[in-house]
């Protein structure tokens, strides 16, 4: 795994660290919270999580990269704008890859590529993390938090495809009742509201499993 | 740290960090705006294919096998609606022709006609694909759209070459519920359109979305199988079919088609 | 006239920032657990988005679409540069969401010291982003954006007090505990977006 970090040298703990705990206990969205809007509202199909979750991943982990590369020269004054010059500028590099390349999905995706730019997630990790860690380290922990993301947003859509239109990544495996088949599609699951009961499904798991993570009134 | 905080620098290291933003950003629009407008036009054009029938639905095609099948069997030209008359050929590409550019430019367009379909401004020219099988026209794709549930519908209608019988039909771009009217998209629910009839005997544009199923084709040929749990969006598809098949829309040109006024 | 009713009632609605599209996620759930803040955060936005929306509509028009620059010189009429909008627009935001903070500041303190902690916030707010982005996506004209703008502010005003109201009465239930807090407030903003989907099919 040394591979992935040839700047740090060996991969050790704190690269581990940085890489995997945003993955699963330290999740952006079911532990810290953050990078909930977009999360809902491109969870109908996986396909749509999975790119979505792909560009918050890439910006997240560039823009760690380049906040952290240029910390030592940043003035304190005006960190929070460079910091937002670099997302936005990332954002929109991704946004024009995307419709040259996916043309169809960037349509179904629409203004939600551009509020990458406001997921608290990029901005959090730039702020909270990049600021005061090398460059290396700084790409990784964009990476995992990226992935922790990319995976809440894959679970959500796959049971919101699955139950919603029995199909998965655009493959039928639940026959629909209108098409011959048996399984008569749980509408609610594409509409709006099922995202956000989804969630708390997941929160709810996540914290029984992990008691530290409960809420105490 | 005084340095990091001094005027000078602060404005130093902002005109830099645009710089390299706006060099970054400049570089990918530019580079990639040709992919991006053929991957727009290749988009409409896929969708003209699928409501004729000559692709299937979510089947996957490039841009090659778009370009050969315009470049051997589709003509494009655009109507005059005022008039129905067809634009003359040559006057201007009519593939790179935008209507839905051309409906908020003043210039070409007019303010809609009092209608139900929810359509605000109408482009003067329209865009027809004609479909060729042997040198003679085969069918007819016209463009159509109007307000749905939630935001415009727009779709591609294929009309058989006596300008009254439904081919094939797509609704490519549309904001209706996923589940409910958003079965609009759906493959199977627009394979029932096939053979309906756009007009009556007498020539008016008659097709119904009803409520409940349809009959076949041959028995009912006005009506087509309602959306259940989408009365709204079943109604705007009616609304905004009649609109495009009625003298405000390519009505005047279907007529003149139909009495061989117009030829290609 | 009727079509701007539509517009703004279809964005307090139907299509409500925050219950539809999710947007301004982040802030609807951690500022909803008192009515008081709420109120204050939702006052906040409508105040950002009745300025930005119309101004980001004045640079989309006047400055970033294709021929927009005619104006400044012939040479530029061709120029698109419609690929900048996402960093304009957040500039914009940013700008105004400054200048907004200042003015409070300086002429109604009250109302800076009930805002204040909000606004800085609010730069990074889906909703205010999202707002422009819509709009330019929907191809709105400089009135309908104006009046969108105050609808869609309203729409997360509306949104974020009702939740923060259920929220407070919530604080005598006992719930697993694993759901308890965030997982809660989840399932309730779920429940409160089913019950605005009975606003849908409204058509004016």
């Amino acid at each position: 795994m040394s591979a992935i970090s040839p700047a740090t040298g060996a991969f050790g703990k704190r690269e581990r660290a940085a890489l995997l705990d945003p993955i699963l206990t330290n999740n952006p969205i079911g532990v810290q919270v953050l990078g909930i809007c977009s999360a809902l509202a491109v969870t109908t199909r996986i396909d749509k999580a999975l790119v979505m979750g792909a560009g918050v991943i890439l910006v997240t982990m560039l823009a760690n990269l380049a906040v952290s590369l240029v910390r030592n020269h940043t003035p304190g004054s005006i960190r929070i704008i460079v910091q937002l010059a670099i997302i936005a500028s990332l954002v929109i590099v991704f946004d024009q890859v995307l419709k040259a390349t996916l043309y169809e999905l960037s349509l179904e995706l629409s203004v939600f590529v551009g509020l990458i730019i406001t997921n608290c997630i990029v901005m959090g990790r730039a702020e909270g993390y990049a600021m005061s860690n090398p460059p290396g380290l700084s790409l990784l922990d964009g990476l995992g938090n990226g992935l922790g993301y990319a995976l809440v947003l894959f679970l959500v859509a796959f049971f919101r495809e699955l139950f919603g239109a029995g199909k998965v990544l655009g493959f039928v495996v639940l026959p629909l009742a209108k098409d011959g088949g048996w399984y008569v599609p749980n509408g609610l699951m594409l509409l709006a509201p099922s995202g956000l009961l989804l969630i708390a499904g997941l929160i709810w798991l996540l914290r029984t499993l992990k008691p530290e993570l409960q809420e105490k009134d | 740290m005084s340095r990091l905080d001094s005027p000078r620098y602060t404005f130093i290291f902002a005109t830099v960090m645009c710089v390299v933003c706006a060099a970054l950003v400049s570089v990918a629009a530019v580079s990639l705006a040709p992919r991006q407008k053929a991957n727009a036009r290749l988009y409409m054009e896929k969708n003209v294919l699928v409501a004729a029938g000559l692709v299937a639905p979510g089947q996957n095609v490039g841009l090659g096998d778009v370009e050969r099948v315009f470049q051997s069997d589709i003509k494009v030209r655009l109507v005059d609606f005022a008039t129905g008359k067809l634009v003359p050929e040559g006057e201007r590409n009519a593939r790179d022709y935008d209507q839905r550019a051309a409906r908020s430019d003043p210039a070409a367009s007019r303010e809609a006609p009092a209608n139900d379909a929810g359509i605000k401004r109408v482009a003067n020219r329209g865009v027809v694909y004609f479909v060729m099988k042997d040198g003679k026209v085969d069918q007819m794709v016209i463009s159509v759209e109007g307000l749905g549930m939630w935001g415009t519908i727009y779709g591609f209608l294929a009309l058989d070459k006596d300008a009254v019988t439904v081919r094939g039909i797509t609704y490519y771009d549309h904001r209706e519920t996923p589940g409910l009217g958003g079965e609009i998209g759906n493959p199977a629910w627009q394979a029932m359109w096939k053979g309906r009839r756009g007009y009556d005997d007498r020539g008016n544009a008659r097709i119904t979305v009803i409520k409940g199923q349809a009959g076949p084709p041959e028995t009912d040929p006005l009506s087509v199988d309602g959306l259940s749990g989408a009365t709204i969006t079943s109604n705007a598809v009616t609304r905004l079919m009649r609109f495009w098949l009625s003298e405000d829309g390519y009505g005047r040109f279907l007529n003149r088609f139909r009495e061989r006024k117009e030829v290609l | 006239m009727e079509h701007y009713l539509n517009i703004a009632i279809r964005a307090v609605f139907l299509e409500n920032m925050a219950l539809a599209f999710f947007l301004g996620m982040c802030s609807f759930l951690a500022c909803s657990k008192k009515v008081e803040t709420a109120f204050g955060l939702g006052i906040a936005v409508v105040f950002v988005q009745v300025l930005t929306v119309p101004l980001n509509n004045l640079i989309l028009t006047h400055l970033l679409k294709e021929g927009a620059l005619g104006w400044a010189s012939p040479a530029l009429a061709k120029a698109d540069l419609t690929f900048l909008s996402f960093i304009l627009f957040i500039g914009t935001i940013a700008a105004a969401v400054q200048v907004v903070e200042m003015t409070v500041e300086k002429f109604a303190p009250a109302l800076y010291t009930t805002l204040g902690v909000f606004l800085p916030l609010i730069a990074v707010n889906c909703v205010i982003l999202g707002g422009s982005l819509f709009m330019q996506e929907r191809d709105y004209t400089f009135a309908e954006s104006a009046v969108f703008g105050v609808g869609s502010g309203v729409g997360f005003l509306v949104a974020i007090v009702a939740m923060a109201a259920v929220r407070e009465k919530l604080a005598y239930s006992n719930p697993p505990a694993g759901l308890r807090g965030l997982g809660l407030t989840f399932v309730t903003a779920g429940l409160i977006s089913i019950a605005f989907m009975m606003f849908s099919g409204i058509q004016l």
